[in-house]
């Protein structure tokens, strides 16, 4: 039987293995259907603290990874896709497999949200995109849209202004959650261009996007836009799925933890990072909860907690 | 080569020998990132219930992946992975972008059923 499961293999999950695996309990670390978690989509990364000059999120997540592993946890690919609880363990049901564990970190992060606007889905891979480094390229001199919220966001707006003829930055609030210098920056590239507080309705097009069809959020003008490209980064929804019936959670699925800690409301399950954080969403808090969670398995084990 | 547990395709000969000799086959052709990675992870994990198809990799950036993009189903495919059915040979769906376990299921319950020993 496992000492801990942690089910996840971002900054959350990646920094409980090291403190669990320094803590000598060997952890288990279920990497997830996307190893390293939402940062590897970061081409920069800027403010995480310890590196000086940008540094691509991939890079600091295989820098976590080695970390965990060299200091003894082990890695298995796949998702915990399902768990149930028996006298003191549970059962995970990972991949193929079955796995026995006295405690569990969950820590699966969060997946990208869509628009949900008509079209979205039929132009899904024919000019709608999630991810701007993976597809970026097939928009060589074209004309995109980017539908931002924050940092993120503003880093794939500058990643494509490299590539595309122009890009076009839609918000649906006057005031941009991004940091300052990120905005100050992206202001700056001639072929960016900003148009706030507008949503999109719709998505047109025949085989490939074409256009879409804008809403002014405060006056309720419509008008319609051509573009080649539309990159959806508006921020991310829990990956709570496979542990409801197991654990609390809010209305929007975030996993409910006791204050200063990250101890859930079933005994021997903890939770850290974006699975139960709807305010900060940053890759530095969910390390330092994952770090929290670690210590509170070790603290549970010892039956301390 | 990609990083992945299913059969890596090197070659368009190799791709189009895999093709012609297995009934059904789903091919990815993609990189190792975020949209890519969920959709191998996923063949992986239906590797045994759909034990009659055949499911393999062929890396995006290899100029024996041209095949692929070339498909007149792939033509208008902007987002990686780039994903085909193949049923006796020929294409019988093609998918662009990420995909779902469900969405992955669906068409390989609808184009591949009739492999399934009953």
């Amino acid at each position: 039987m496992e000492n801990v499961v942690i089910a996840g293999s971002g900054p959350a999950g990646l920094t409980a293995a090291i403190y669990a695996a320094r803590g000598g309990l060997n952890p288990l670390v279920c990497e997830g259907l996307s190893p390293g978690g939402q940062l590897t989509v970061s081409e920069s990364v800027e403010n995480f603290p310890g590196f000086s000059d940008p540094v691509s999120g991939t890079d600091i997540m295989k820098k976590m990874r080695e970390q965990a592993r060299r200091f003894g946890a082990q890695f298995k690919k796949g998702s915990v896709n399902s768990v149930t609880q028996s006298d003191n363990c549970f059962d995970l049901y990972a991949d193929k497999d079955r796995v026995k564990t006295k405690t569990l970190i969950i820590a699966a992060g969060a997946e990208a949200r869509r628009l949900d606007v008509p079209g979205e889905a039929r132009f899904y891979g024919r000019g709608v995109s999630g991810c701007a480094i993976c597809d970026g390229n097939f928009f060589r001199d074209k004309d995109v849209l980017v539908v931002v919220g924050g940092n993120t966001a503003i880093q794939d707006a500058i990643f494509l202004s490299a590539i595309a003829a122009k890009v076009t930055t839609i918000h649906r609030r006057s005031h941009f959650r991004a940091d300052a210098c990120e905005i100050d920056r992206v202001k700056k590239i001639p072929n960016i261009q900003w148009l706030a507080p507008w949503v999109v309705e719709e998505i047109r097009g025949n085989d490939v996007v074409s256009g879409a069809v804008l809403r002014n959020s405060e006056s309720e003008e419509e008008r319609t836009i051509s573009c080649d490209g539309i990159f959806v980064a508006i921020g991310h929804t829990p990956k709570t799925e496979a542990f409801r019936g197991m654990v609390e959670m809010d209305n929007e699925g975030y996993i409910k933890v006791h204050a200063k800690s990250t101890a859930t409301t079933t005994q021997g399950i903890f939770a850290c990072g974006d699975v139960c954080d709807s305010i900060y969403r940053q890759a530095v808090v969910a390390a330092g909860q994952g770090c929290m969670a670690a210590l509170d398995v070790q603290r549970y084990l010892r039956k301390e907690i | 080569m990609l990083q992945t547990d299913l059969k890596h395709v090197t070659t368009e000969e190799e791709a189009k020998r895999l093709i012609g000799e297995n009934p059904f086959v789903m091919m990815c052709c993609g990189r190792m990132g975020p949209m890519c990675i969920p959709v191998y992870e996923i063949m992986h994990q239906l590797e045994t219930r759909y034990s009659h198809v055949v499911f393999g990799d062929m890396d995006f950036d290899m100029p024996e992946a041209r095949f692929i993009k070339v498909l007149p189903e792939c033509r208008s495919f902007m987002g990686l992975p780039f994903t085909v059915y193949f049923k006796n040979g020929n294409v019988v769906r093609a998918t662009s972008s990420i995909q779902t376990e469900d969405e992955i299921v669906a068409i390989l319950d609808e184009e591949f059923s009739e492999g399934i020993k009953k």
